[in-house]
């Protein structure tokens, strides 16, 4: 990331800074004033002792690893499984006539609305919420890998026949990094789905994590642990997507938008 | 720089010329390529309608036509990306079908991976020993020191000697060239020609040189054909000593008549 920062001054690393932190200090003052009550929305400072209560009785580590869990698991079997269906219709035309107009329909029923029957299945256990973020992360990146494995320079792959590369060697080498880029768009976007299907998920049913932290909180009013909860689905999924951007950086290293030097570090 | 388009050395370009590492004098490469007949249509269009050529071992032709008269069409009909309908493609008394080893195409983009290094790029095929035949047809086309490069940071010439450098690595017999240069600018294209001529001194590869520019054709080939309406209509031994001199007024002369054939 050094690369990124280099050449930055102080103030301009601070600028984006700067919105967030007068918006905080805006609502410590309104809290403490008496223009907003605290029913309505706790104060930052309340929020940071809440932050800090539940961090020191281990709750909230207890919560956030449930709810981490859930997400890496379901994105783990929707991704693969959307990944491989991606890249199966994306290679082979019959398997595209077969798969693809059945997966398009599925695509179109909003995953949410499946919970009463995953609950039905399911019950309320980990397997209901693992079942949903896997079905909401499946279809994205499907989508992105079956549309970046069709969109390879078709260019390219006949290089790679006329210079003896077999059917293998030009998937591997070939089409399946000129489908990359496409591949972690949708990595992208399933990370954002990811996140709302699990707090929808949570909320509605559960006897742990994040959601139902926030959910019990609500019981008893206390509006500065809900606000704590919203705050840590805010940083997961800000990681998240910091993640990803590695992941870019590491995997699209070739790409003039994430090289800067030109030259391949090993 | 302008002692870099004196047409009259064998240049890529001076401090290119001292890269090169001298190497021992390698066995001739070439085959005979005859075409016979070779028929292919697109739909109603007949693109190649008959057409037949015999090229001997070694022999340089370069193939002069209007766009659309089929010259890239018989390309890939020689390379086997296509099938023609009639007719076939010999090499060195052989029918053949489909991709050969021996025959590689360069074309006139340079089709270099962008994310492989220029190195990994030339060794594309990745046959035994193939990091160190990169690097030499690297050093060859006079880039031994961007190997460990993204393409995407080399200029149009330099990404076209690299797509050279990876035709060479599979030591062809017979080199199909589709308008390598066309995309690229004046002075380029002449250093391109310089390397060009040079490689196919030492390695007599047998070359097809599709172009629309006679003067080029002139300058490289040992022979001249022109297409017209899917069949070849002229066809004119080009007699110059080399190294040739652009300003020689036997070439001028050939170029017009030429010309006047396409």
């Amino acid at each position: 990331m050094s690369r990124i920062s280099r050449g930055e001054s102080f103030v301009d690393r601070l600028t984006p800074w700067l919105l967030p932190v007068s918006v905080l200090v805006l609502w410590e003052i309104c809290t403490r004033v008496g223009l907003i009550e605290q029913r309505v929305l706790p104060a930052p400072s309340q929020v940071a002792v809440a932050f800090w209560e539940n961090a020191k009785s281990g709750a909230l580590a207890h919560h956030v690893m449930v709810s981490f869990n859930r997400a890496i698991v379901g994105l783990a079997i929707g991704g693969s499984i959307g990944f491989i269906l991606g890249v199966l219709n994306g290679v082979s035309r019959p398997a595209e006539k077969l798969f693809d107009s059945g997966l398009q329909m599925l695509r179109n029923v909003p995953h949410l609305a499946i919970i009463p029957m995953v609950i039905l299945w399911f019950g309320i256990d980990e397997t209901a919420k693992i079942f949903l973020v896997a079905v909401g992360t499946m279809f994205p990146i499907y989508l992105n890998t079956f549309h970046g494995i069709r969109t390879v320079d078709r260019g390219l792959v006949e290089m790679a026949k006329v210079n003896g590369l077999g059917r293998f060697a030009i998937f591997w080498r070939v089409v399946l990094p000129g489908a990359m880029p496409s591949v972690l768009v949708g990595l992208r976007y399933a990370l954002g789905i990811m996140w709302l299907t699990l707090i929808v998920a949570e909320t509605i049913s559960a006897s742990s994590g994040i959601g139902y932290m926030t959910m019990n909180a609500r019981e008893f009013l206390q509006t500065d642990v809900v606000v704590l909860g919203i705050l840590v689905y805010a940083l997961l999924g800000k990681a998240a997507d910091f993640a990803t951007k590695l992941i870019e950086h590491r995997v699209l290293a070739w790409h003039p938008a994430y090289h800067a030097s030109g030259s391949v570090s090993a | 720089m302008l002692k870099r388009i004196d047409p009259r050395r064998d240049l890529v370009s001076a401090d290119d010329a001292v890269s090169v590492a001298p190497v021992a004098q390698p066995t001739p490469l070439g085959k005979r390529l005859k075409l016979e007949g070779l028929k292919r249509s697109f739909g109603p269009r007949k693109v190649l309608d008959g057409l037949s050529l015999d090229v001997p071992a070694g022999q340089f032709v370069a193939i002069v036509g209007r766009s659309g008269v089929g010259k890239s069409t018989l390309m890939r009909l020689v390379v086997g990306l296509d099938q023609p309908e009639e007719g076939r493609v010999v090499i060195d008394g052989e029918p053949v079908k489909g991709l050969q080893s021996s025959v590689r195409l360069l074309f006139q983009d340079a089709r270099l991976l962008p994310w492989h290094s220029v190195l990994s790029n030339v060794g594309i095929a990745r046959t035994p020993g193939w990091r160190e035949a990169a690097i030499e047809a690297l050093s060859d086309v006079g880039l031994a020191d961007r190997l460990n490069e993204w393409p995407a940071v080399l200029s149009g010439g330099q990404r076209q000697r690299v797509a050279l450098a990876r035709v060479l690595v599979g030591r062809p017999s017979v080199l199909l060239l589709d308008e390598p240069f066309g995309a690229l600018d004046a002075m380029t294209r002449v250093e391109m020609h310089g390397l060009l001529e040079r490689l196919w001194l030492q390695r007599k590869f047998t070359t097809l040189l599709i172009t629309h520019d006679v003067a080029e054709a002139v300058a490289l080939a040992d022979r001249v054909i022109v297409i017209k309406d899917g069949r070849l209509t002229f066809d004119i031994d080009v007699a110059a000593e080399r190294p040739r001199h652009r300003a020689d007024p036997h070439l001028a002369a050939l170029q017009d008549k030429i010309l006047a054939e396409v």
